[in-house]
């Protein structure tokens, strides 16, 4: 495929910014407030309508996106997100005040029970909320869930176990809610190291965190034995969701001994995260761990939705009930592809993930993989590999991660690209290895901007158009 | 056709060739999961045409009440001009993700270059991030930042003792984990009592925060004394506030502000049933403390201005577990639809803006007042948006009454309601006034 992006550039940049365009300036007076409570003036950019939808039509070219092309990011999960869901969420009714009396949102309160309650037939959950706005955030909740379990037993543990192929956020989260991380090496088959995991537990640990195929696309196939270790050291078992496309309608974490877990719903249930959110992270926990998850819950009787806080509740861990919006497309998600479409949806995207890494002229040292496998790109810079690959008109896989894998390229293409189009990502991936060195140090050169300097901008950091330097 | 995903689009032949391709029998034999653990893929949730799935959603959503809402209390709405919901729903836009090539996603790096900018114009700090969950996770991580940055000075925040739940609930649970301990200051009148805070004020504190407007919609008038008081005793001073109060209130860096925390959703977003996006700014030298995303600007290999996330040695997926948060995806696109509605403003329409805030509070208050067995405001300041209403019937009964009517107004204690009015529902405030005579 050849390949451009678009590319409005002058001088010495591409789209002029905004306060490029005109930096308007308006002086505060006539103001009915004192003068010494209110600013002097304020300075921003001041341009017309068909100005401004020049601007953002031009910006949003100069975009990659999953209705681009191949978006292959390992761990990401960047399915196509369906059209429908967003006019569902621009109903006006959805778009209410979260004050509002329990009476008059009965609409709002019905949907995120259900919500709730798909999500734990989907995950073989008992209870779950949909507070957190995003997986980290739910992993955070989770933890302090364990907490909460733990301290209400006057059980004081110190410990989260967390294998070192897992993501930053496990690590970041179990450590925010004021746990000792425990990090725990891979085996030699890119699974848990079953020794180690012995080695590592003890009435220390308040939970193992893990995903399940991991990060790596590989099944924990001791599951079982692990979430007993876990267990009879009086620990708690987390699943992160971030990989569940891989099991939908093949395997749930509850019946796995996953005692909390939370849904990437960003991923696995396609709703829009343009530019790097909004997702939400909703938890689902086994019937022990319901008492304490965040208020408030919503609770059905007899066809009447209500609020309701519990007294071990956590509390809160977003300001309101989370990103609604999100929540409402990722129901209008699963309400459209029910039982079959879920569980096919898997299927495609574990069929996708072995029919790619089959086309590829690289090394894939774990198998068998689902979902996302970690190719490597051997004696090559994985980082340069991806630049060159954008020239061929694809998004590459995420890079350099997991660290066990050497020069990793993880690749989840998911369910919603055809034979031709894997074909078209294969080439672009066999093709940039075959390139010269030369070639791969200067890609990209097809892209809207050339090879970024990030040396450079990290260490003279320019955040702001008031503090760029060329001004 | 098959019955399957309608977003995946493999024809059955296709599926046959590519299983033949990869040696499988079938797609079963893909998944290599113990008997024991195996689902048999029966949830119970049935499939739906869109238009089926569509028409569900649509009549749930219809049991929400049509009501006018003169609602706010942290969250707030302002008519949304169609070339926010337009442009921000191109799928460009949409449908990415995560700027981790930065070379193919310019457009987005510079839309929240944009937004940063945006943030320090109005902020008057440096250094803002491109997006945190919400206002109340963004106070809890100013909390978490004071306790990096002020360590040696001490460990308890201070917060008033009228703060939204919300809030109160996300900071505790935020700094559980840590060694901080919050506390609560009195207000006075509705603002920070500055007398009491400063008998308060230690060398133990670490974090001041106030909040312009206050929940009950108060204007402060001493932030400047509040902001030294924090500095005397090393604290940080952390300003809560919203993207249009921003356009007309003091600014915060003129006040001392060290980080400003709050609501930027009030722009760029319908009523959102609390979904928000919370903004984060702070001062240079906290800039390797800062959670969240940066974009910055740098060069490509062609010599030209390029923008990358940047100083990402901060983030989780490299930090682990001495990251300065664990915010991974954050609000972008929400960032994205602000910082639209902020430009289609311009600085004379989010001033003009803001000016009706007051205004329209006042007013809205003045004729209140008028009514028998009602005083507005409660509180002798001056208010942005909402305001504090005293009714000598129960607040209840009558909030209930003017819900019948139509209207939804906050409870906020047994003979106290709250009022916010914004230009969505200014032109409806004869109807509220005419209610509230009725229901009285
Ligand atoms: C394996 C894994 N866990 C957790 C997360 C964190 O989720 P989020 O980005 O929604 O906070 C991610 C996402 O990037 C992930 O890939």
């Amino acid at each position: 495929m050849d390949f451009d992006q678009a590319r409005y550039a002058r001088d010495d940049r591409y789209e002029p910014l905004l306060s490029e365009k005109n930096a308007a300036r308006e002086e505060i007076d006539d103001s009915p407030l004192p003068d010494e409570l209110t600013r002097d003036a304020v300075e921003l950019p001041g341009l017309s309508e068909p100005e401004l939808a020049r601007h953002y039509t031009r910006l949003s070219q100069m975009n990659w996106s999953v209705e681009s092309g191949p978006y292959p990011l390992g761990s990401c999960t960047m399915k196509y997100n369906p059209s429908f869901t967003e006019d569902v969420a621009a109903d006006p009714n959805a778009a209410i005040h979260p004050d509002r009396s329990p009476r008059t949102s009965q609409g709002t309160l019905e949907l995120l029970y259900e919500l709730q309650d798909y999500l734990a037939r989907i995950g073989g959950m008992d209870a779950v909320t949909l507070q957190p706005p995003a997986g980290a955030a739910g992993e955070f909740t989770g933890i302090l869930v364990a907490k909460a379990y733990h301290e209400s037993n006057g059980d004081d543990r110190s410990e989260v176990v967390i294998p070192a192929s897992a993501h930053g956020t496990n690590f970041a989260s179990a450590a925010m809610a004021g746990y000792d991380v425990v990090e725990l090496p891979s085996g030699d088959d890119g699974r848990v190291d079953m020794e180690a995991l012995d080695a590592a537990l003890s009435e220390d640990t308040a939970a193992l965190m893990l995903t399940n195929p991991n990060t790596v696309g590989l099944f924990e196939r001791d599951i079982v034995e692990i979430a007993e270790m876990v267990h009879d050291v009086g620990g708690l078992l987390y699943y992160d969701g971030a990989n569940l496309n891989a099991l939908l309608g093949r395997g749930r974490p509850g019946d796995m001994g996953f005692d909390i877990m939370h849904y990437n719903v960003h991923k696995t249930f396609a709703t829009p995260h343009g530019g790097g959110g909004p997702g939400a992270g909703p938890v689902g926990v086994v019937s022990e761990l319901e008492p304490f998850l965040p208020n408030p819950r919503v609770r059905e009787k007899g066809g009447n939705y209500r609020l309701e806080d519990a007294e071990d509740s956590i509390g809160k861990v977003h300001g309101y009930t989370g990103n609604w919006f999100v929540l409402v497309k990722a129901y209008a998600y699963i309400a459209r592809l029910g039982d079959a479409g879920l569980s096919d949806a898997s299927a495609k995207a574990v069929l996708n993930a072995n029919y790619l890494a089959e086309q590829l002229d690289y090394e894939v040292p774990y198998e068998p993989f689902h979902h996302e496998f970690a190719a490597t790109a051997g004696d090559r810079d994985a980082a340069d590999v991806a630049k060159r690959m954008l020239d061929y008109g694809v998004h590459p896989p995420t890079t350099k991660w997991p660290e066990f894998v050497p020069e990793a390229m993880l690749t989840e293409p998911t369910e919603i690209e055809n034979r031709d189009s894997l074909d078209d990502l294969a080439h672009a991936f066999n093709a940039a290895m075959a390139d010269s060195d030369e070639e791969l140090e200067n890609a990209p050169s097809r892209t809207t901007a050339r090879r970024i300097d990030q040396v450079g901008a990290a260490r003279d950091p320019q955040l702001s158009w008031q503090a760029l330097d060329d001004e | 056709m098959t019955r399957g995903s309608p977003y995946a689009p493999h024809t059955e032949a296709e599926t046959a060739a590519m299983l033949d391709a990869v040696g499988a029998a079938d797609e079963e034999s893909l998944f290599d999961i113990p008997e024991d653990v195996r689902f048999d893929g029966e949830f119970g949730l049935e499939e739906r045409s869109e238009r089926d799935a569509t028409t569900l959603l649509s009549s749930t959503l219809a049991k929400n009440k049509k009501l006018t809402e003169f609602l706010g209390r942290g969250h707030h709405s302002h008519y949304v001009p169609s070339l926010v919901n337009d442009l921000s729903r191109r799928s460009e836009f949409l449908t990415s993700y995560t700027q981790y090539q930065p070379e193919i996603t310019q457009g987005f790096l510079q839309v929240l270059f944009e937004y940063q900018s945006m943030l320090v114009e109005l902020t008057g700090l440096p250094v803002a991030n491109c997006s945190m969950y919400d206002a109340a996770t963004a106070l809890a991580e100013a909390a978490r930042l004071s306790n990096r940055v002020r360590q040696a000075s001490g460990h308890r925040i201070l917060v008033p003792e009228i703060l939204h739940d919300g809030k109160r609930s996300v900071l505790d649970n935020y700094v559980a984990g840590t060694d901080l301990t919050v506390e609560t200051y009195p207000m006075d009148d509705g603002n920070v009592d500055v007398d009491a805070l400063s008998d308060l004020a230690d060398d133990e504190v670490s974090m001041v925060y106030a909040e312009n407007p206050t929940v009950r919609g108060t204007i402060e008038e001493r932030l400047t004394e509040i902001g030294e008081l924090a500095d005397e005793v090393d604290a940080l001073f952390c300003l809560g506030t919203d993207i249009v109060a921003l356009g007309l209130l003091q600014e915060p860096a003129s006040v001392g502000a060290d980080v400003v925390v709050g609501e930027a959703g009030a722009l760029g977003m319908p009523n959102a049933y609390g979904m928000g996006l919370g903004l984060f700014a702070t001062r240079e030298e906290f800039l390797r403390q800062v959670p969240g995303r940066l974009v910055g600007a740098s060069e490509d290999a062609g010599g030209k201005r390029a923008y990358t996330l940047t100083l990402q040695t901060r983030e989780q997926h490299i930090r682990k577990e001495r990251a300065t948060s664990n915010i991974c995806t954050n609000q972008a696109w929400v960032a994205l639809r602000t910082a639209m509605h902020v430009a289609y403003l311009g600085p004379d329409g989010l001033v003009d803006l803001a000016k009706q805030c007051v205004t329209d509070a006042e007013s809205l208050a003045a004729e209140l007042s008028e009514l028998r067995g009602v005083r507005a405001p409660v509180h002798d300041r001056h208010h942005f948006r909402e305001f504090v209403v005293h009714t000598d019937q129960p607040a209840k009964a009558i909030a209930s009454d003017l819900e019948s009517e139509g209207f939804a107004v906050h409870v906020v204690s047994e003979h106290k309601l709250q009022v916010c009015v914004s230009d969505l529902n200014a032109p409806k405030v004869d109807q509220l006034v005419a209610a509230f005579e009725e229901v009285l």
